[in-house]
């Protein structure tokens, strides 16, 4: 029994009829670790590489390629709170929001809060500028976000 | 135009106007049924006839490129839905997917018919979690109600719609790189020719449209190529590449107005009016000195440009690289043009995938000048450092693959001609605008 749990697999395996390779289900597959575990460790990338009849450097070289994924070193919080820095928010002061909500939380883009429930990071344009500033609670846009909502939204977290 | 009617935005504030009930009371999926009661070649005829030309920034005719198809081809031909929509300011696709998703897949549905393709892959950005839940909702329900599947309505014509979430990198929104990126691998874009429509996703013909294109498909199926031929733009008779700007067009808005948005509108409407009449003017009493015409990569509008109709030929004839996203950025005239500058610098540099040294290496290096300038430390030279390295990169002088390189050169080119004084009294008097905010921003 390796790193990945059986449901895990199934939940892989179960996207294979939707492509005509099995090298097509790395992203899917990448997305399904970090949802359930919050990183994807070596040892999940040779597990996927597995499944997915791929050579592990294959995985980690698509995995590496997009910044989004995390290793063990760098493991997500509970939530990821991602704060838009692109013009149209820029020009609303999303730049201070971030320094806002790293400075409440302690930690600096990319870190954990000490309690491990927020990971903080800046993102290039969230395409919600219709809110600017706007930030993403994991995939969930907040938009028109002032300092003191900021607080809110994190306390809820 | 006075009695212009939204079409592509006319459900978005119905109540439940995401769900397959009131779509189909308001008419919806009629198009797709009307298509299969026509010769695939009929569809794509339609298309061609009305004029359309993709809506994703480039502006390629839709039905023309359908047609670059090999003939009779055994299969499978695949519909890839190009909606990583990532090029700054612009939110468009995100509404239309958010509130009307089965207008889109109802477009994707005819274009599939139309170009013989029995799968469609959806490449949605992450980011989009909310669109990533109404359309795999709305194709959840589509399949429970045959309108997806085999044998659709008894037509014999199968259809699978695949959802595909990407994973925040803006180089998937360039159409090769979209493929390699749906293939597990990094988004490097490939080299063309060969282009997707001979050989693309799998290595099979492909066609790569917009959200909104499909959204448009939909439309000219219910109203007819001639309904959207009569709104927007003809040819403009100066200029014989000029296709012409046909058709509503979703507008954003967004940066220093006091009410931003996407609104449809005939193509053609001109920064101005979208600022004055739907934007809610510039905030805090204070006048426009710049306006981007559609995502950063683009360049800008000056004060003075700002009755530029903003059609598929008109930023370009103001030194714009072309109309783009149609996303206006609005800048007012208290906001230094250094800032935004680096602010879109910066963005190509954490964006470049890497790939082509021109762009790997130019954008770091614009990146890194613009912030030396900012800091209060730029050099006589440094103006025309940037334009230098700026002029090497990018398809247009032929020394990378793909067009990022354009999109990151070009406001750099057009900003410092545009904008040369403000640029000029920072180095002159060592004027600095960092914040510390930029401090957080510099690893990663």
């Amino acid at each position: 029994m390796g790193v990945l749990s059986e449901e895990l697999r199934d939940q892989i395996r179960a996207q294979f009829p939707n492509y005509p390779n099995k090298r097509a289900v790395v992203l899917p597959a990448l997305h399904l670790v970090q949802d359930a575990q919050r990183h994807v460790s070596i040892e999940a990338v040779r597990e996927i590489a597995e499944l997915l009849e791929l050579h592990p450097s294959e995985v980690h070289d698509t995995m590496s390629f997009y910044q989004f994924f995390k290793d063990e070193q760098h493991k997500l919080g509970k939530h990821r709170v991602w704060v838009c820095r692109s013009i149209s928010c820029m020009l609303r002061g999303g730049e201070e929001l971030l320094q806002h909500m790293c400075e409440k939380l302690h930690v600096h883009p990319g870190q954990t809060s000490a309690d491990g429930k927020v990971t903080m990071e800046f993102a290039e344009c969230l395409g919600a500028c219709d809110g600017a500033p706007c930030i993403l609670v994991d995939d969930e846009a907040h938009m028109n976000i002032t300092p003191e909502k900021a607080d809110e939204l994190l306390k809820s977290l | 135009m006075s009695t212009f009617e939204p079409t592509l935005l006319a459900r978005i504030n119905k109540p439940d106007s995401q769900l397959l009930e009131t779509y189909r009371r308001d008419g919806g999926y009629e198009g797709f049924k009307k298509a299969l009661g026509m010769a695939p070649v009929d569809v794509i005829n339609q298309v061609k006839d009305s004029g359309l030309r993709g809506r994703g920034g480039a502006g390629f005719p839709t039905g023309l490129k359908w047609t670059f198809l090999p003939k009779d081809h055994p299969g499978p031909i695949y519909l890839a839905i190009n909606a990583d929509e990532s090029e700054p300011a612009t939110f468009n696709n995100r509404i239309l997917m958010e509130l009307d998703p089965h207008q889109v897949l109802e477009g994707i549905a005819i274009s599939c018919y139309a170009i013989k393709s029995k799968k469609a892959y959806i490449y949605l950005r992450y980011e989009y979690g909310r669109s990533y839940r109404a359309l795999k909702n709305a194709i959840e329900e589509c399949y429970a109600a045959g309108l997806f599947g085999k044998n659709i309505h008894g037509s014999g014509f199968d259809l699978d719609v695949v959802l595909h979430r990407g994973a925040a990198a803006y180089i998937c929104g360039e159409e090769t790189g979209l493929i390699e990126s749906l293939e597990g691998k990094r988004a490097w874009p490939r080299i063309k020719p060969p282009f997707p429509a001979i050989e693309g996703l799998f290595r099979k013909p492909t066609i790569v449209n917009n959200i909104e294109t499909m959204a448009c498909v939909k439309q000219i199926l219910d109203r007819g190529a001639d309904w959207f031929k009569s709104i927007g733009v003809p040819p403009d008779p100066s200029n014989p590449r000029d296709a012409g700007s046909y058709g509503p067009k979703l507008y954003c808005i967004s940066g220093h107005v006091n009410k931003p948005g996407c609104v449809e509108l005939p193509m053609g409407i001109t920064a101005r009016q979208l600022i004055d009449e739907h934007g809610g003017g510039v905030w805090k009493g204070r006048n426009a000195k710049a306006v981007v015409p559609g995502g950063i990569s683009m360049g800008f509008l000056s004060a003075s440009e700002l009755d530029t109709p903003l059609d598929f030929n008109g930023p370009g004839k103001v030194g714009c690289l072309g109309l783009g996203t149609a996303a206006i950025t609005v800048i007012d005239d208290h906001t230094s043009m250094v800032d935004v500058l680096f602010n879109c610098a910066r963005f190509f540099a954490h964006e470049s995938c890497g790939q082509c040294t021109p762009c790997r290496e130019g954008t770091a290096w614009m990146h890194k000048i613009l912030a030396r300038i900012r800091m209060g430390e730029g050099q006589s030279r440094d103006l025309d450092l940037l334009n230098e390295v700026a002029s090497s990169m990018g398809i247009i002088p032929g020394t990378t693959i793909c067009g990022l390189s354009d999109g990151a050169a070009w406001p750099i080119k057009n900003a410092i001609k545009k904008f040369r004084s403000e640029f000029e009294e920072y180095i002159q008097t060592g004027r600095k605008t960092v914040k510390p905010s930029d401090a957080l921003m510099e690893v990663h």
